[in-house]
């Protein structure tokens, strides 16, 4: 077996609805934005949750090959943001993928080898585009114009285009990534909810350090934002319903008055690479990923409740899996959906693995301005997370005032604050399913 | 010296059945878990006939445990009784020293069948305005209905992470949990990645395999829009024929395969029968179309050279491959032709076979269930037919075992897993032997 590679971070790329790219996406935090307003995507005047956290607008043939322009209708709505964050990911690291150099953005031929690029991309359960898939069957309806199973396998099915089915299978994030940019070293999907980015990040990690890629594109993406996703977890009581008015604070990480999470639509793709070969290739580092740890809930899957405490085990694999002690972590980098149980056990488990020390430490969380972002919600925690290590500064989180007077976590609240962190952790969890897990990254340091 | 990663315990639930040995012995006859689908009425249907699970009572595994799992999806179940057949066989539920934190599950689970008939009662819904008459869809009259129609429970076990949690909640597996979805390579992506995660000491137990159900309404005709599955309605018992010229699609199955992944000496430490080593795993992606295979199968090649590479063992050291092999057009042709480069010179002497001609295609469950059939070849000596071979393909020239088992010694096997959109996954597996490879 391959000894262990050190494994840095050398491009950051996000999709969220308070910007495109890590630079917009950063600038948007500093000033405090949320992009949280009513649903335009569809009407949404017949849910009790109207709001929600949509992209801003964007052409999506800035993001790809002119070639590839056709494929863009077999894509749902996570694929195209997957492959957007994809596009600002390479771009950040400065590798000139297949993508780059067909587009005509690189000087010279690619600078990365294809056999030794892999992809780690999280995925949610994608849902079926509703007007294309209901329209469809409406159109198989017997006489009393009551759907009929008959008619829809006779005839109705044949309305719905030959590739529907590739629209909506998970693992078409990594697929339409991968052939864009030509990655083709070893490729997952992930679908852990939202833990999935955080656990893709991880895997990805383990494959770089003992030897089996030398460069991973990882994270995750996910829309909330559609009929079928919106309904979902209003039937699990789940969801925001008395922000309408508001919806801007309607996202209340840890606040005492929070009142359910608020869907949206978002990810990010990390691109993750040997220090060797980042070094070969000048790459700018933005941070080295030193710890990855993971877990699962036992008492349940319908949910977390506030005396889950199974986060615990994924934090502490990490900080051993870094040689890391709790004392030496300066920022922590909470989820925070807003979901009154959720995020009670969540700060619990902070205040357990860190105790007192969680007082004197800067924390921060963005579900306050992006919502829940599905299996995209870590990796944009992660990109939060490399990126304040980097520029040294703490963005402030919105929405977590009034605190929860259990909340040791502290935020920072009005202005960006400047610090020289050293290692900071990021958290990630399903809130449907067990499972949990931890990554922790540094500042590089020869 | 890295951690030995072996295999401890299989359980499977299959169109064959749902008890290890006897699904082994009626795929040793050639026997065929293919009829006319019963699960829902697909008599319109391009394809109205699958590879169902039939007389599946998950009580008949858990007993008084299943309680606790009422309303849970059809493939979360597969994967309950699958996974106590394994914890057994693995003689893991007599072990009370076991750490919790320590055991770990990698799923390549499917999410679980939609609610159909609500949901499509409540599209059709969304599409008739005031009068009833049809229109496009409204979202408010839709979300009014599917709010009253659908369920929370449903919806909720739908989620493909859902089969990973209940697993950890039956056999209190506190380690790592993960499900992977891609497509009919997940279990084999699953498993290879749990045998890194014991490798690298984040678990010494893992509890891998994969679990799915597209036998749905919805299922079936994704698969029937992409004209990837047989049409051959009058003869379902023959239209899965890997590698046969006359090949006209897959067949769409459903099931679960689980495997229990120990750490060597963990499993020694507990007396535990090793059933086998794995020692190879490859992951790779076409990257070429989302529709088609790379044409000279660059992803599979690679996934099997990556596999072997790891294992440390050379072409003519594999004893038996067992393919992919789904009984497309394309699929078989490309195999082939990976196998083929993979192999060099080796190609047309090693045995091939493809299952899937007697259980069709489990999806995300497929890989599993065919490493536990490598595993049992390599016990007995003896290696699974690819029935219904009737009509040699000129572009399918290898040697696939057709229609009748064989005796080999079969000491390491190779079993490949290919997914729709291009990840590829293979693995490697050996009989035990006290010193390392």
């Amino acid at each position: 077996m391959n000894g262990r590679n050190r494994v840095v971070v050398t491009g950051l790329g996000v999709a969220t609805p308070i910007g495109l790219g890590i630079g917009e996406f950063w600038d948007a935090l500093l000033v405090k934005r949320s992009g949280i307003k009513r649903i335009e995507a569809f009407d949404p005047a017949g849910f009790g949750c109207q709001i929600g956290g949509e992209l801003p607008p964007f052409k999506f043939g800035d993001f790809i090959p002119k070639t590839y322009r056709k494929s863009s209708k077999v894509m749902a709505r996570d694929i195209v943001i997957a492959v957007i964050c994809a596009y600002y990911a390479v771009k950040d690291a400065g590798l000139a993928t297949k993508c780059i150099v067909e587009r005509g953005e690189s000087d010279g031929p690619s600078n990365v080898d294809s056999r030794r690029f892999g992809a780690n991309i999280g995925a949610g359960l994608i849902c079926a585009d509703l007007n294309e898939l209901a329209g469809a069957m409406s159109l198989a309806v017997d006489e009393h114009r009551k759907f009929s199973l008959k008619n829809w396998g006779a005839e109705g099915m044949q309305n719905l285009t030959p590739l529907w089915l590739l629209k909506f299978l998970p693992n078409m994030l990594a697929c339409h990534v991968t052939i864009v940019h030509d990655a083709q070293a070893p490729s997952n999907t992930i679908t852990c909810g939202e833990a999935s980015s955080h656990l893709a990040i991880g895997e990805a990690f383990r494959t770089i350090a003992r030897g089996d890629a030398d460069v991973c594109i990882c994270g995750g993406a996910e829309s909330k934002i559609n009929p079928m996703a919106i309904a979902r977890p209003h039937l699990w009581n789940r969801i925001n319903r008395d922000g309408n008015d508001r919806p801007e604070s309607a996202s209340r990480p840890f606040a005492a008055d929070r009142h359910g999470m608020v869907p949206a639509e978002g990810g990010g793709l990390a691109i993750l690479e040997s220090l060797e070969h980042a070094r070969k290739r000048n790459a700018r580092i933005y941070a080295e990923l030193v710890g990855f740890g993971s877990s699962c809930n036992t008492k349940s899957w319908s949910g977390r409740t506030e005396d889950d405490d199974s986060l615990i085990l994924a934090m502490e694999k990490a900080l051993a899996d870094a040689a890391t002690k709790p004392e030496e972590i300066d920022l922590v980098c909470a989820c925070g959906m807003g979901a009154p149980g959720a995020d009670a056990a969540e700060m619990s488990c902070w205040s357990r693995v860190f105790g007192d020390r969680l007082n004197t430490i800067p924390a921060m969380t963005v579900r306050g301005a992006v919502g829940n972002n599905g299996a995209g919600t870590g990796a944009i925690d992660f990109a939060t997370t490399v990126t304040a290590l980097y520029r040294r500064t703490i963005p402030p989180s919105i929405n977590t005032a009034p605190p929860d007077e259990k909340c040791q976590l502290r935020f920072v609240k009005d202005e960006p604050i400047d610090a020289g962190v050293h290692a900071a952790m990021t958290v990630g969890y399903a809130m449907s399913g067990g499972q949990n897990a931890a990554l922790l990254v540094r500042r590089f340091e020869e | 010296m890295s951690r030995r990663v072996v295999i401890t315990g299989m359980g499977c639930v299959t169109p064959l059945g749902h008890d290890i040995e006897r699904v082994w012995q009626r795929l040793l006859a050639g026997d065929s878990g293919i009829g006319t689908n019963t699960l829902f009425d697909a008599g319109t249907y391009p394809t109205t006939f699958g590879a169902q699970v039939k007389d599946f009572e998950l009580a008949e595994f858990l007993g008084e445990e299943t309680a606790r799992h009422t309303g849970c999806s059809r493939n979360t179940a597969f994967a309950l009784g699958a996974a106590e057949m394994a914890w057994k066989h693995a003689a893991l539920e007599r072990d009370l020293a076991l750490d919790p934190t320590r055991i770990g599950v990698y799923l390549g689970g499917g999410e679980g069948p939609i609610d159909f008939d609500h949901f499509s009662a409540a599209a059709v819904e969304g599409c008739l305005d005031d009068s009833g008459k049809p229109t496009t869809l409204d979202t408010v009259r839709w979300a009014k209905r599917a709010l009253e129609l659908l369920s929370a429970q449903h919806e909720l076990e739908q989620d493909p992470n859902l089969a990973a949690s209940h697993l950890a909640v039956r056999f209190n597996a506190q380690g790592p949990n993960f499900n992977t979805l891609t497509a009919c390579a997940a279990s084999t992506q699953a498993i290879g990645e749990a045998m890194h995660l014991i490798r690298h000491d984040d678990a010494d137990v893992m509890i891998s395999g994969g679990t799915h159900s597209m036998l749905h309404p919805l299922g079936l005709t994704g698969f029937n829009r992409l004209t990837a599955l047989s049409t051959r309605n009058d003869t379902p018992e023959t239209s899965s024929r890997p590698f046969d010229r006359t090949r006209d699609g897959f067949v769409l199955g459903e099931g679960a395969g689980i495997l229990i992944l120990e750490e060597l000496k963990h499993a020694r430490s507990r007396g535990a029968t090793i059933l086998g080593e794995i020692t190879g795993y490859g992951s790779t992606a076409d990257a070429f179309r989302i529709t088609d295979i790379h044409e000279e199968g660059r992803g599979a090649f690679a996934a099997m050279k990556m596999a072997m590479d790891a294992a440390g063992v050379e072409p003519a050291d594999i004893d038996y491959i067992s393919a992919h092999g789904t009984s497309t057009e394309e699929n078989d042709k490309i195999e082939t032709l990976a196998i083929r480069r993979a192999f060099g010179d080796h190609a047309k002497n090693v045995p091939i076979s493809s299952i899937k001609s007697m259980l069709g295609h489990l999806i995300a469950a497929a890989g599993a269930v065919e490493l536990i059939t490598c595993v049992l070849a390599i016990r007995d000596g003896i290696i699974p037919p690819t029935m219904n071979y009737q009509h040699p393909d000129p572009n399918c020239d290898l040697d696939y075992v057709p229609n009748k088992a064989r005796k080999a010694r079969v000491r390491i096997a190779l079993s490949n897993s290919f997914g729709f959109g291009g990840q590829n996954d293979t693995l490697v597996v050996r009989a035990f032997e006290e010193a390392a490879s």
